[in-house]
């Protein structure tokens, strides 16, 4: 692990009304490699991945300091456009939230408001992202149809098509299977083995099978605070804390 | 430069939205200010102690006691009325049909449509009634007139508050071998008393405040209304009716009775918000 | 206490409970038929479409056409939706999407005060306020007016109207989870991009029956308008033109509807259509609404 990290994340704390949620937190995220983020819930791993976009910035009376830095920018303390900065990520949550439009216009969203007018070119991008997540062939015929229409696990791979089509270099997922069913979820694994040949992916999940499945790079928190990271091999094979082992045992959820 | 379009477009919207918000709260102020301010000069002893004497409707002597007394009794009554029929209406739905989703909806979606229905149609509806009953304008009429209109009001936002009874306490004290009647006006009653008083505030508050219901039914009159079958004055009919009138000195007393009718609805907002607020405070143990 | 004394009383409790429960649910229906049977009269010596598409109003010759009425509650009531289409809906994403909380806790207020006043209150406030301040707009227009007008009218519902909506429009921009702003928002979107594409259209349905519900409000507003409308049997044509919406028709006319025959028939066919476009009104909304609320 001695190439530049994607995100390094150094010293960061934040606290919502007084309460403190992420406490000196320092990460290397490896570039083209699956990190999980791992814990119980409650631990302060679904926070962490959205200040990476700075979704963070919608809540009220929150404080953040220390710094992430991503392709030599601290994205915390930017004057660059944050717009800029969240295209640079595509963000998959817990549920499919499909936008209130037709499965074209989920895929075509980002596009457009980035400026995207072409229809040709709008075509062109939406079918090779929908095909990208194997959605292609079940929604061709209807693509002007409500999104919402979709099952969850279609919706599910449309939501990851949306984001793929803004170009991103970083895909933020909250535990994106947890809603689904065991076929959908597998296929969103694979299909997260096969993107990180051209992007950095950041999973939170607190499913430890899972996180043995897919994960290159662990990161375990617990009550807001890392306990250990490291490759998955090392972390899962030889865990050096006691809270890892015991949670490795499975002595808590 | 697309960008700074965009940006402007979001800051102009902003200020438009601030200025709404602004807007809406000032136009509150306005109203308190200038009915306080067009009232309280001609606001005396006199006005709320002393029923309309001889040429007061010339401007002389006199004050509108008949029309306060009148309101209190009409809306107290109606009140009254409205709780006895409505609590029981609330805690039926929600104790006895608390399985029945699909009904429950139905009742709702009911109510609120009731809720819809404008004052002047039960007014209406009461002059109807008045005539089919032979009834005369009189305090009965009025009453019965105003308990209809309040009625889904008292009844929906009671059930608002007995809904968020959560449904373990139901369970439990079935469990502990309660009747749903014992658990309907000991368990949930207790539980939701500050929630149920604010329903009753808010329904008196229509109730006293409301013109056109009573427009058909109670009739006017001067003096304080001594049975049921008396008509009766009320205060919004009499700021109406003085407000119409051509003598300065009446259109005076029209803004000072409007005054009163004004802090008697801030006097029950007040409480009531006092009390949901203490009542949110013991919601948030569960 | 035996236990089968207490579940008599429960069995007699329940009955009582249905008994009142049943009662409410027809009050509607026997609402409607009230006043038809009362309405009847006029009902059936005329034609429905000449009662309602005819402008001749003449009660002492038995004339009675509510055109002049129907169309300045039309009118009025229209006015105040233009009005409070942008004031609410700019209002109710300011404090849902830009304020912090406290916003809404000092607006809470404000809102349930303002739905508390009663509505003579605004009738003297409009007499006040509005009247005047209706002369001065109508000038900037050329046209000269007492300031009693459907203007004036629509200024003083507008203000009534505004908390109903807004209450609504709050809850609904409540309900919309936040996850959905945040995929819009990670997508590269503004914060206002989300709200025009996403938020909005998401909405557009709740928007519609608040609005809804809203416009019925503003039809069966009766005192307030009544003491600003002007109150001319005449059908308008303008915003500065005097009106005479229904709900003023039947309150005005009360006192003298005994003493000329069919009059009082009259009037209670008024306060049915009042009735009959308020529950069509009312019922499309709600249905929205609940609709909305399922699939949120």
């Amino acid at each position: 692990m001695n190439e530049t990290p994607k995100i390094l994340i150094s010293n960061l704390n934040l606290s919502i009304d007084k309460q403190d949620i992420l406490k000196n937190i320092n990460v290397k995220i490896p570039e083209n490699k699956i990190t999980v983020l791992l814990g119980p819930s409650g631990c302060g791993k679904t926070t962490l991945l959205k200040t990476l976009n700075r979704l963070t910035d919608l809540y009220e009376n929150v404080k953040i300091n220390g710094s992430i830095i991503l392709d030599n920018e601290d994205i915390l303390h930017t004057k660059s456009d944050i717009t800029k900065i969240r295209q640079k990520m595509g963000l998959l949550s817990q549920r499919p939230y499909p936008l209130p439009m037709s499965i074209y216009g989920n895929v075509s969203y980002g596009l457009k408001i980035k400026g995207v007018k072409k229809k040709k070119m709008l075509d062109e991008k939406v079918e090779h992202y929908l095909k990208a997540v194997n959605l292609w062939e079940e929604v061709r015929e209807r693509l002007h149809h409500p999104a919402s229409a979709l099952s969850i696990g279609q919706q599910q791979r449309l939501c990851l098509a949306r984001g793929l089509a803004v170009d991103p270099e970083i895909i933020l997922a909250d535990e994106p299977t947890s809603a689904l069913d065991p076929l959908s979820s597998q296929s969103i694994e694979e299909m997260f083995t096969i993107l990180k040949k051209d992007y950095t992916l950041v999973v939170v999940t607190h499913i430890l099978r899972q996180a043995k499945r897919i994960a290159d790079y662990v990161v375990f928190m617990y009550l807001g605070e890392v306990v250990e990271q490291g490759p998955a091999d090392e972390f899962f094979s030889s865990p050096k804390m006691d809270r890892t082992k015991a949670y490795l045992k499975g002595a808590f959820n | 430069m697309p960008d700074m379009i965009k940006k402007a477009e979001e800051i102009f919207f902003r200020i438009l939205m601030i200025i709404s918000t602004v807007a809406i709260a000032a136009a509150l102020l306005l109203i308190l200010f200038s009915i306080l301010y067009k009232g309280l000069p001609s606001l005396s002893w006199e006005m709320i102690s002393q029923t309309p004497k001889g040429g007061f409707y010339f401007g002389k002597e006199g004050g509108i006691l008949n029309a306060i007394i009148g309101s209190l009794y009409l809306s107290i009554c109606s009140t009254i009325l409205a709780l006895i029929i409505g609590l029981p209406v609330a805690m039926y739905m929600n104790v006895f049909l608390i399985r029945h989703k699909k009904s429950l909806n139905l009742i709702r979606f009911f109510l609120d449509i009731l809720w819809g229905i404008p004052s002047i149609v039960y007014g209406a509806f009461g002059f109807v009634i008045m005539i089919y009953f032979g009834l005369k304008t009189s305090l009965l009429a009025g009453i019965i007139t105003v308990t209809l209109f309040i009625i889904p009001i008292m009844v929906r936002s009671m059930d608002e508050v007995i809904k968020t009874v959560p449904s373990g306490l139901l369970e439990s004290a079935l469990s502990l071998g309660s009747t749903k009647t014992e658990i309907s006006y000991k368990v949930f009653l207790r539980q939701c008393i500050p929630g149920i008083v604010t329903a009753i505030l808010l329904s008196f508050g229509r109730a006293i405040g409301d013109a056109a219901s009573v427009l058909f039914t109670t009739g006017y009159t001067d003096s304080i209304p001594e049975s049921l079958s008396d008509p009766a004055a009320t205060l919004p009919l009499a700021i109406f009716f003085q407000l119409g009138s051509p003598i300065e000195e009446v259109r005076q007393r029209a803004f000072a009775s409007a005054a009163i009718l004004t802090f008697i609805i801030l006097l029950i907002s007040i409480v009531a918000r006092l009390l949901s607020t203490k009542f949110n405070r013991n919601k948030i143990k569960f | 206490m035996s236990g089968l004394y207490r579940k008599w009383i429960d069995r007699i409790n329940e009955a009582w409970m249905f008994v009142f429960l049943l009662l409410i649910i027809i009050l509607p229906f026997i609402l409607a038929a009230g006043l038809y049977l009362k309405s009847y009269l006029i009902i059936s010596e005329n034609h429905l479409s000449d009662l309602l598409f005819t402008d001749i109003w003449k009660p002492a010759e038995n004339k009675f056409g509510f055109a002049p009425f129907i169309i300045s509650s039309v009118w009025v009531s229209l006015s105040t939706l233009v009005l409070a289409v942008p004031v609410c809906l700019l209002s109710s994403i300011y404090i849902t999407q830009y304020a912090r909380s406290s916003v809404l806790k000092l607006m809470q207020p404000v809102i349930d005060i303002l739905a508390g006043i009663p509505s003579v209150i605004y009738g003297v406030w409009g007499v006040l306020m509005i009247v005047p301040f209706s002369v001065k707009a109508a000038e900037w227009f050329g046209i000269h007016t007492t300031g009693y007008n459907i203007f004036s009218g629509a200024l003083v519902l507008l203000v009534m109207i505004i908390p109903f909506i807004l209450n609504i429009l709050i809850e609904i921009f409540r309900i919309i989870p936040e996850e959905l702003s945040e995929a819009s928002l990670s997508l590269g979107a503004t914060k206002w991009e989300t709200i025009k594409f996403v938020l909005l259209r998401k909405a557009l349905p709740g928007i519609v029956s608040a609005f809804g519900l809203g416009l019925s409000r503003a039809f069966g507003e009766t005192i307030a308008v009544l003491m600003v409308v002007g109150n001319v049997i005449k059908i308008p044509h303008n915003i500065f033109d005097a009106g005479y919406p229904l709900p003023a028709l039947i309150a005005n006319n009360y006192g003298e509807m005994l003493s000329i025959p069919k009059y009082d028939s009259a009037l209670m066919f008024a306060a049915l259509i009042l009735l009959a476009v308020i529950l069509v009104f009312n019922f499309a909304s709600r249905v929205l609404i609940m609709r909305l609320e399922r699939y949120a």
